[in-house]
């Protein structure tokens, strides 16, 4: 049976002597992302910002236009309505209330007045109140810091410091990058974006780490080689491992993106992007900065090439 | 090289074998599952996946208790108690006792019975720390730690009544769990309609009965003002309709046995209820004294009734009466019965999903996951060929490893857990790309296929932890710092990087070998 190949078996493509080109790209990705998350900001979900979300299957077709104005009436400040997948589906959001939780509850109960009989059933409520609102934002920042620097430690014990610097920035421009994504499209940011984003987070170092082990390999196997040679050929090693297992995982995202449903499709959204840029910057970000990082060619034990040495 | 020891394959075997037995009861209907658990041992495995609210439908609720309210009705009372506490004693005071903060001050104006004051407001108040100057200046405050213990107290017995009320509401395999020093974690599976309940649990409850005044009509008392021992009560069918009553409390639904819904004599919707014999007793005497008076009941600061007593009521049963539907009275009499709350509840979190969303999203993730694996078994095949079949039996094994895992634990399976589980498939083949590429390369340096396959594990293996592991702390502090269905995530990526690990390095390459033994080729079809 012939085999799919993605990659051919030997590659030798000169992806430190492009380094700059990725360098110029990744610069304007991240400075755009935060300039785009600086000025548009992020659309914070009710999980952050407190509000109200219901999800409404009304009896017949909804009617957004009426719905909106008989909603808007209510006086809960801003109210948006959206159709969300089917035609009889409409998802409902409501600022937080002024007057803290028990004005949440009493909005509820108005907007369920007022919808009546026209509803034929709650899919979903969701109201977060103004405390653990805050107490969530708090929680998703320590998460995704602590991650880091989690990954940071661990890093920095596998490898020498030079790896773990390469692969943070790595991981920075990752997790930077996809909150920039979410400021463009203005893609609800929630608490599942959250566990998205350090997915994403432990997906890149995953990645960025399978191409440092085989340069710390070759780092011993080839004392001699110039540097930018053995990135290369460590890259190059490992390009077909790294497009294939990014290759399955998008296989399967890209089936719960388009058959998992409306309720987790941003969720999908953001781990497809973080696979494609993880895949990324560990290839043409993490390698190439290696080279100004100054590694330790040390005295290391001298290995034996290839082939040679007694396997068993 | 081609040596597997016994006791690693029979661990592959025993895993294997564990993990299709308790994965087994998730591919039958609820009925036959049931039905299966019954007939068989108890140490048989016969659990299904327990499911997240997000798919099963349900309500999560986050409660606060006001625990401050109580703080602050105690201080009022304790006011009262030391205001009669000085006029037997014939002080004079100036300011009176009043409430500040969370202490209570006053001067009495003779300095020099402040001894004999001190020592009966520690009668008054024993649980509050008595100070005074030569002024004769008293503040009476809690400490810390008192407020602290009524707080815990006031939560503990808020749980308990929350309990009691969602129980009586029917509600199945509810959960209901303390979270922090004030608040309650509610998960009800199921429920169609989480206003009643959050209704249910909106209203403390608490009733009272206490005389009209006597000492002024309600009118004088708006012009002059309330006099002290006294408050004015609106009553539940209108805000204009207002009582003057006493601060005193004849007696309190914690006396209370028994509440029922039942009628009138004219047939209206009522609540009948029944004292225990203490409660019993004061409203016998209270009422035989007290012929000709009225008295209100009064349930969370509202008159619902304000009947004359006409006779000495002494059997220590009564019936309420007033403007109620059966739906009201029924609900009454349950949270008559269950006790009051002692202070008021509020929803600062709700996260219900309706029976058709969950049934739609385990539909959608169902069919997103089989599709993943299907597309990632036949890629593996594309790529691999036979070794991508091997990988391909490990995957299949993986992903009911994870389910058997899953129903183990009991773990909750959410919506976004079955995202992990999709991932996983994805990144589960990971480890094996590594090993077969790996294995590539070792074959094209020349080496025969036992020794390119022997190579390419041993060298694959580090770089499989080190990847997995930092996935892996990635999702452990997902963990601990998610809540709800992302906590049901990190769950199932955790899960899945272990058992994909496992089928990885040890499935596969039992696979490999035994394949190798048998076939001993020239070349590897890799």
């Amino acid at each position: 049976m012939k085999k799919l190949r993605i990659v051919p078996a030997d590659t030798a493509i000169n992806f430190i002597g492009r380094r700059l080109i990725a360098f110029a790209f990744s610069a304007v990705l991240v400075l755009g992302s935060l300039g785009v998350a600086a000025t548009s900001g992020l659309n914070l979900g009710i999980d952050f910002l407190g509000g109200i979300l219901l999800e409404v299957q009304t009896k017949e077709k909804a009617d957004l236009a009426s719905l909106r104005s008989d909603l808007g009436s209510l006086g809960l400040g801003e109210v948006s309505l959206q159709g969300f997948g089917a035609e009889d589906v409409v998802l409902i959001r409501v600022q937080r209330q002024e007057g803290g939780d028990v004005a949440q509850q009493a909005a509820i109960k108005k907007i369920r007045d007022r919808l009546g009989d026209t509803v034929k059933e709650y899919r979903r409520t969701e109201t977060v109140g103004p405390t653990v609102g805050e107490e969530l934002k708090e929680a998703a920042i320590w998460a995704i810091g602590s991650a880091i620097i989690a990954i940071l430690i661990y890093i920095w014990f596998r490898f020498e410091w030079q790896f773990g610097i390469a692969a943070i920035i790595a991981l920075i421009h990752d997790v930077l990058s996809t909150i920039g994504l979410f400021a463009l499209f203005q893609l609800e940011f929630n608490l599942a974006t959250v566990a998205a984003v350090l997915t994403i987070a432990g997906y890149s170092i995953n990645d960025t780490v399978v191409v440092f082990d085989r340069v710390r390999e070759n780092l011993r196997k080839y004392k001699k080689m110039p540097l930018p040679e053995l990135f290369n050929l460590s890259i190059n090693e490992t390009l077909s491992r790294t497009t294939i297992t990014s290759l399955t995982t998008l296989l399967a995202l890209g089936a719960l993106f388009f058959f998992g449903g409306e309720v987790i499709s941003g969720f999908s959204i953001a781990l497809i992007w973080g696979v494609v840029i993880g895949t990324y910057s560990s290839i043409a970000l993490a390698v190439p900065v290696l080279l100004y990082l100054d590694i330790d060619r040390g005295l290391g034990e001298e290995d034996a090439g290839p082939g040679l040495e007694a396997a068993g | 090289m081609l040596i597997f020891p016994t006791w690693k394959k029979a661990l592959v075997v025993i895993v294997c074998a564990l993990g299709v037995l308790y994965a087994a009861p998730n591919f039958l209907s609820d009925e036959t599952a049931q039905s299966i658990e019954d007939a068989l041992p108890d140490y048989w495995p016969g659990k299904k996946i327990n499911l997240g609210l997000d798919l099963r439908g349900g309500s999560y609720l986050l409660l606060e208790v006001q625990g401050d309210v109580v703080i602050e009705e105690r201080l009022e009372n304790t006011v009262d108690a030391v205001r009669r506490a000085l006029r037997e004693a014939r002080v004079g005071y100036k300011p009176p006792p009043h409430v500040e903060g969370t202490a209570i001050k006053f001067r009495i104006s003779d300095p020099t019975r402040i001894g004999d004051i001190e020592r009966s407001m520690r009668d008054v108040a024993p649980d509050m720390v008595v100070a005074s100057d030569e002024g004769g200046s008293f503040t009476l405050t809690y400490t810390e730690s008192e407020i602290a213990a009524i707080k815990t107290r006031t939560l503990n017995q808020s749980i308990e009544i929350v309990r009691r009320r969602i129980d009586a509401s029917g509600t199945k395999e509810p959960l209901i769990q303390r979270q922090g020093n004030d608040r309650i974690l509610l998960q009800l599976p199921g429920i169609d309609d989480p206003e009643r309940i959050k209704d249910l649990l909106g209203d403390t409850a608490k009733m009272t009965f206490q005389f009209q005044s006597e000492t002024m009509s309600l009118e004088e008392a708006q012009l002059k003002g309330v006099p002290p021992g006294h408050v004015i009560v609106e009553s539940e069918e209108s805000e204009f309709v207002k009582y003057l009553l006493e601060r005193r409390v004849i007696v309190s639904g914690a006396n209370l046995i028994d509440a029922q819904a039942t009628f009138d004599q004219n047939n209206q919707p009522a609540v009948s209820f029944r004292f225990d014999a203490v409660g019993a007793q004061k409203f016998a005497k209270a009422t035989q004294d007290n012929v000709g008076r009225v008295f209100a009941i009064v349930l969370d600061g509202k008159v619902i009734s304000a009947p004359v007593i006409r006779t000495a009521i002494l059997g220590g049963s009564g019936q309420i009466t007033g403007n109620f539907t059966t739906t009201e009275t029924r609900d009454l009499s349950l949270l008559l019965r269950a006790g009051a709350l002692p202070a008021p509840l509020v929803v600062i979190e709700e996260r219900t999903v309706g029976p058709g969303l969950g049934q739609d999203s385990i539909e959608a993730g169902e069919i997103a996951s089989l599709l993943g694996l299907g597309l990632v078994v036949v890629f593996m095949l594309l790529a691999y060929g036979l070794f991508g079949a091997l990988a391909d039996i490990a995957l299949a094994f993986n992903v009911l490893l994870i389910m058997g895992l899953l129903s183990l634990l009991q773990a909750t399976l959410t919506l976004p857990g079955i995202a992990g589980i999709a991932l996983t498939i994805g990144m589960a083949v990971d480890a094996n790309v590594l090993i077969f590429e790996r294995i590539r390369e070792e074959a094209r340096a020349g080496r025969t296929p036992v020794n390119a396959v022997d190579a390419g594990y041993k060298r694959a293996i580090t770089t499989i932890i080190d990847a997995n592991l930092t996935t892996f702390i990635a999702a452990l502090l997902l963990f601990i710092f998610g809540s709800g269905p992302v906590k049901g995530f990190s769950v199932t990526l955790m899960i899945g990087i272990a058992t994909s690990m496992f089928t990885a390095i040890l499935l596969t390459r039992l696979l490999v070998v035994t394949w190798l033994r048998r076939r001993r080729p020239a070349e590897l079809p890799i």
